[in-house]
């Protein structure tokens, strides 16, 4: 009987003890925890609630079911946007893609100044993409003063012999959004390269030696050696070129100051001005859900995509 | 002969190489080099004249941007903004990932993968819900309350990237300090924290990056212009100054080169962490 008493209070101390060393060991985790809950959960579980209700920012909410959702299906400035950050991601896949794919080949191997050519490379991507689209917003610029070109880019071609190609490159509709793409392009190949040449410098150097000594010319190494070991790097940069591209606005805003709006709209600068412009925080909720959704299951289709390109 | 011959290739092929590379790394350069050099220039020749470097060097674009554009108030935020969020970062996220690899409590696992879920899932609109709860703390045109929501954007990469270094490291130091009758938080100060050294060199560089180029929150959460960071600072100048391209530009060079001179000192670093999180992960 004493026995299983003192068991008992030996227990309940244990017990006590490691509560309390539990208790300890969460705490470490509570500041982050706590910041992740109210700046994360909670406000994305409320984008969810506001997108089922009608709601100008002040006063009584109103309960409206899916109906911004069945506003969202109609709303053609919404798809049209999406279209165009689709355009620009599409741009962006294939030519700062290849482009950092061609500097980074040229880049993985011995070859003076290499150094300089990586640090180079990726200073466009440090830089904001307000300091981005104004300096490229000053270069384009399409006025002219004494019979002279202001942009720099109108001046060269001017200068350069080729007056018919000089043009209003940011505020002719044909142009704008494909003149965006172009310098979302200048600003985001380094990473891309960046990354891609450290996959292939993975690569063994003696896979190289042993398809020249099978008589692989260098097209036949590249599709049959290099093409293969870079798919999951090639799948990486695929999707980080997607998500953020898909997702590009700052670079917009600073380029065009509000002309052209329905020309170069992506849907976060829809998500912004429903919020700001029109007060409609559902429908503004609405949007974001939607895009979000569209998002994950993009990158969702990519990773099994790479899956599969990894098991073959 | 066919030596020979091979050798020529040989050199054309890298002077090939060499163009290319060349070509890209200029028209990664001059729009940098025209913004300098604009900033050095008056309203009336930044029009006329036509010379690569300008005939006369205007150095007063930079104490008017400093002072009438407000930027000196711009930098100062900027400045405070990136020290306070990165320090707090760094101290919160290592406390949670030194918790997570060394520790143990119930739910640990769900509340780690909860953090691994953030980072994989894309929130691109989340700024409303974000805005409408600031404006319903009141810590909206605060500083505080951007601080804090700029913490919580660094917060999962970090937690993630100090977690995996943690898992890494060897436990026998922090045995013997345990040994020596440390506690937990002086295992984390003096073993943890000073070894995650490298760590944190890539947590710092990629969220001052982060800070300093952040501009939507700023744009939602900052309305008054004394409370303002670098880059909304200069949308703001742009659209009330729209015609002032000298004194923007210098703007534009005082918000760039400190940005540009981090990168330069630590580009190892930035290098390392990229390609290493995006080849293994």
């Amino acid at each position: 009987m004493p026995h299983s008493a003192t068991l008992r209070v030996h227990s309940k101390v244990k017990a006590a003890a490691i509560f309390k060393d539990n208790l300890q060991n969460f705490l470490f985790v509570l500041p982050a925890f706590a910041i992740f809950c109210i700046f994360y959960v909670y406000p994305f579980l409320n984008m969810i609630f506001l997108s089922f209700h009608e709601w100008r920012g002040i006063g009584p909410m109103h309960f409206t079911g899916l109906r911004n959702y069945q506003e969202l299906l109609t709303d053609s400035l919404w798809w049209d946007s999406m279209w165009h950050a689709g355009y620009i991601t599409l741009i962006a896949l294939i030519f700062q893609n290849a482009l950092a794919f061609a500097l980074a080949l040229a880049c993985d191997r011995e070859i003076r100044m290499k150094r300089f050519y990586r640090v180079v490379f990726f200073i466009p991507p440090v830089l904001s993409e307000v300091v981005v689209g104004l300096i490229w917003n000053w270069i384009l610029n399409p006025e002219m003063q004494n019979g002279r070109h202001i942009g720099l880019l109108n001046h060269l071609l001017y200068i350069s012999g080729f007056p018919q190609l000089v043009h209003n490159w940011l505020g002719d509709p044909q142009t704008a959004l494909t003149t965006i793409a172009i310098v979302n392009s200048w600003k985001g190949f380094g990473w891309g390269f960046i990354i891609l040449l450290a996959g292939l410098q993975t690569i063994d150097r003696q896979l190289y030696e042993s398809a020249m000594i099978d008589g692989a010319n260098s097209w036949k190494t590249f599709t049959k050696v290099v093409i293969p070991m870079m798919l999951p790097v090639i799948l990486v940069v695929v999707i980080l070129t997607i998500l953020g591209c898909m997702q590009v606005f700052v670079l917009i805003l600073s380029m065009v100051n509000e002309g052209l709006v329905n020309h170069t709209d992506v849907p976060v600068l829809r998500i912004l001005s429903a919020m700001s412009a029109t007060n409609r925080f559902g429908y503004a909720c609405a949007e974001a859900v939607n895009f979000g959704a569209i998002l994950v299951c993009i990158s969702f289709i990519t990773k099994k995509l790479s899956d599969r390109a990894k098991q073959v | 002969m066919k030596a020979n011959r091979y050798v020529l290739w040989g050199m054309t092929k890298s002077t090939l190489i060499h163009v290319f590379l060349m070509s890209v790394a200029l028209t990664c350069l001059f729009p940098l080099f025209w913004m300098i050099r604009c900033a050095f220039m008056t309203n009336e020749t930044v029009f006329i004249d036509q010379g690569l470097i300008p005939h006369d060097l205007n150095f007063g674009n930079f104490a008017l941007a400093w002072t009438k554009g407000n930027f000196a108030v711009y930098f100062f935020n900027s400045v405070i903004y990136t020290v306070c969020v990165v320090a707090g970062i760094v101290l919160i996220a290592s406390l949670a990932a030194f918790s997570f690899s060394r520790l143990k409590f119930p739910g640990k696992n769900i509340i780690f993968y909860m953090f691994v879920a953030a980072m994989m899932i894309p929130l691109p609109g989340s700024f409303v819900a974000l805005f409408v709860m600031m404006n319903k703390l009141h810590l909206v045109n605060t500083r505080f309350g951007y601080i804090l929501c700029m913490i919580n954007v660094g917060l999962s990469m970090s937690i993630l990237l100090l977690k995996t270094f943690f898992d890494r490291m060897p436990h026998d130091l922090e045995d013997a300090a345990r040994i020596d009758g440390c506690s937990k938080i002086g295992i984390w100060w003096n073993v943890a924290l000073p070894l995650a050294r490298p760590a944190i060199a890539v947590i710092v560089i990629f969220n001052s990056l982060n800070v300093w180029n952040e501009y939507i929150l700023a744009f939602l959460l900052l309305g008054d212009s004394k409370l303002m960071p670098l880059q909304r600072g200069l949308m703001v100048f742009q659209g009330a100054n729209s015609t002032d391209y000298p004194v923007l530009m210098a703007g534009l060079t005082m918000a760039a080169i400190p940005i540009i001179v981090v990168y330069l000192l630590m580009q190892k670093h930035i290098v390392k962490g990229l390609s290493s999180g995006a080849v293994v992960g």
